[in-house]
């Protein structure tokens, strides 16, 4: 009998290409996701050493870091961004790669993107360019980030060298308190690791609280899995994700399907495989939560306050801690309701989804949002964008003062025009809070969809609680 | 890929903690499509202020570390996005060491990728060699990969810890690429059983 294995040990053995004697692993790369911002010197590697990309078909690009969220019948207006989307599409042609354009439909943000093409699948090695490929490891997939120098190696070999990850599982157990979203579990889990606790690790999410989440919870988790350092985050594929993948357009054939399911019904840890490191949280008492300062780890309840540096023992942490309340403009001990916004940011490939978009208009539905706050919702991909106009989502939020964009990674890290001016507070739905992120000198909030809809409205930040039934 | 044997130079010290890659180079400078010429964004918004002009008191503009070759961090240095342009330009401003007590683990990859030897070492250690490169351009260090030591100012001799196949790498400059592609039956033996066994995938 073989030994007990973690889903990642099955997941990272099936995938062996080759061990070298010191452990250095070769695996093979099932999915490789491409944008514009870290592949355009990769394919330039390959043209100038004569290579060409091993597999294409496993290869899929969208430019989203750069793509304007007004109106695109006009171009890009920035000559760099629209050099840089341009040439993903001018590699796309070159190397025989599919490209999702900008006026495709089915363009958005890449972490969006694959998983609602069916391209991510269970069981498999997705990687990208772009440290929140943790994203896909909702559907029990070995999903991470990479420079791009192992852009450049995927292209041409299909395969990355690797070291195998230590284990980690977070058990989080337990019923959700009303109100309390996939968001606020993930931002309590870094604020427990901390930003560096999964470091080395990949994080198997597992107990009845993960179980209970959709697949756009799940990918909401796993997002943020790199923000506690971990390059990877896994939830084991269940009933759930296979009708989450059921009928897209690159799930498993009909023919294949049931072989397909059999398959990764085996994708789970087995009972008593050994972990590295394990984390209990009780999801009972998990409530809203937000980032106070400038690292995803800085985080405490929507109810709480703005922490003092000065309890803080690690001389090194209480200097990060001021340097922080210094950036965002807090002092210590300041209710974190009491703290007045001036923009809002829904979208990103943390919380741009269907289900989000859903969530903030359940908040936002009949109200106006506060006279002194713009807002905007930018969804995670067109086809999220139209799904949303037949449900008349965009209506709700046009009614009540949000700007309907289109679909990008918009301000999330601004890189196109959507950014904050110097001095201006966000309550946003992405992932970082680091200084100058949306902007110099813009400071960020990190929220839930249904906070950052009820901070809007009021206009400080603002325990969505107050707006339930 | 440049050789990394021995490296001689000033070190810069930075005390800080999770250094994330979007302080090592924000945004704005991610929209090039080269590797080269980002040396002199690098911290660019601790380096400059909104008029563009230098921070006198920030780190590298001080006159003693304008040609330091190494920096020494706090700790889980390069956090956050997994942009290389954080080693290119690391790398395009002249400095090919890190040493911090601990490292984000995809800069850390990206770093060997480019010539970039990034140590670990406890904290009491990078906390001595943070003090002693304090002194400035009086303080030279040597890192000699060879050997697996750093020759501190004062004469003391740190070793450090490196994965050996990276280790070969660098010394060599070696392109992974084509190593990897000397194993290519081996891959192609890898991807035709799995389409007998997974034709979904």
């Amino acid at each position: 009998m073989t030994a007990p294995r973690t889903l990642f040990d099955k997941i990272w053995e099936s995938h062996l290409v080759d061990r070298q004697d010191d452990g250095t692993c070769l695996i093979y790369i099932d999915r490789h996701l491409v944008h514009e911002v870290t592949s355009p010197q990769a394919f330039e590697g390959l043209a100038l050493s004569g290579r060409t990309v091993y597999r294409p078909e496993q290869t899929l690009a969208v430019a989203d870091h750069n793509v304007p969220t007004t109106d695109r019948s006009k171009g890009i207006a920035d000559p760099e961004s629209r050099t840089q989307v341009e040439t993903l599409e001018a590699n796309g042609r070159a190397f025989g790669v599919r490209v999702f354009s900008m006026d495709d439909v089915r363009q958005g943000v890449v972490h969006i993107v694959g998983p609602e093409q069916g391209f991510t699948l269970p069981g498999m090695t997705i990687v990208c360019g772009d440290s929140h490929t943790s994203t896909h490891g909702a559907f029990g997939s070995l999903a991470f980030g990479i420079g791009t120098s192992e852009v450049e190696h995927v292209l041409a070999t299909q395969t990355l060298v690797q070291a195998p990850a230590k284990n980690m599982r977070v058990l989080v157990n337990g019923n959700l308190p009303q109100g309390t979203t996939a968001k606020d579990i993930v931002l309590k889990i870094i604020s427990v690791l901390g930003t560096a606790g999964g470091t080395g690790y990949v994080i198997e999410y597992a107990g009845d609280a993960i179980r209970g989440l959709s697949m756009e919870g799940r990918m909401t988790v796993c997002n943020m899995s790199i923000e506690a350092g971990a390059r990877a985050g896994l939830i084991a594929p269940d009933e759930t994700t296979f009708a989450y993948v059921k009928g897209r357009p690159l799930a498993p054939k009909p023919a294949d399907w049931e072989a397909a399911v059999a398959y990764w019904k085996t994708l789970h840890t087995d009972d008593g495989a050994h972990f590295d490191a394990e984390v209990v949280i009780d999801a009972s008492e998990i409530v809203p939560q937000v980032t106070w300062g400038t690292s995803p780890e800085d985080v405490v309840a929507i109810t709480g306050s703005v922490p003092d540096p000065k309890a803080e023992v690690d001389e090194g942490k209480a200097k990060a801690m001021q340097r922080s309340l210094d950036y965002m403009g807090l002092v210590a001990g300041q209710p974190m309701e009491e703290v007045k916004i001036d923009r809002v940011f829904i979208g990103s490939c943390t919380n741009g989804r269907i289900e989000d978009l859903r969530a903030a208009a359940s908040v936002a539905k009949g109200r106006t949002i506060a006279a002194s706050v713009k807002a905007m919702v930018v969804p995670g991909s067109g086809l999220v964008k139209q799904q949303a106009e037949a449900e008349g989502l965009h209506t709700v939020f046009l009614d009540a003062g949000f700007e309907w964009r289109e679909p990008g990674c918009s301000m999330c890290l601004a890189m196109n025009a959507d950014k904050l001016e110097p001095g201006e507070r966000c309550a946003s739905t992405s992932n970082r809070n680091f200084e100058g992120r949306q902007g110099r000198g813009g400071r960020t909030h990190l929220v839930s969809p249904e906070i950052a809809a009820a901070s809007a409205i009021t206009g400080y930040l603002t325990d969505v609680r107050k707006f339930l039934g | 890929m440049d050789k990394f044997e021995t490296l001689t130079g000033v070190a810069a010290p930075l005390p800080m903690i999770n250094v994330d890659t979007d302080m090592i180079i924000p945004k704005q400078f991610l929209k090039t499509i080269k590797r080269t010429g980002l040396g002199k964004s690098l911290f660019f918004e601790m380096r400059y202020d909104d008029a563009g002009k230098e921070i006198p008191d920030f780190i590298l503009n001080r006159p003693a570390y304008r040609q330091a070759k190494v920096l020494i961090a706090g700790a889980n240095f390069g956090c956050g996005s997994s942009r290389e342009h954080a080693p290119w330009s690391i790398l395009d401003f002249g400095i090919r060491c890190v040493i911090a007590p601990s490292f984000a683990d995809i800069f850390y990859n990206n770093c060997f990728k480019n010539g970039i030897l990034p140590i670990k070492l406890p904290q009491e250690v990078c906390d001595k060699l943070m003090k002693a490169a304090e002194n400035g351009a009086n303080a030279t260090f040597t890192v000699d990969l060879a050997a697996q030591e750093i020759h501190a100012p004062d004469g003391e001799v740190v070793a450090f810890p490196v994965d050996s196949f990276r280790k070969h790498c660098l010394l060599n400059g070696l392109d992974d690429i084509g190593l990897t592609l000397v194993k290519k039956a081996k891959i192609d033996t890898y991807e035709q059983a799995r389409k007998t066994a997974q034709p979904w995938v």
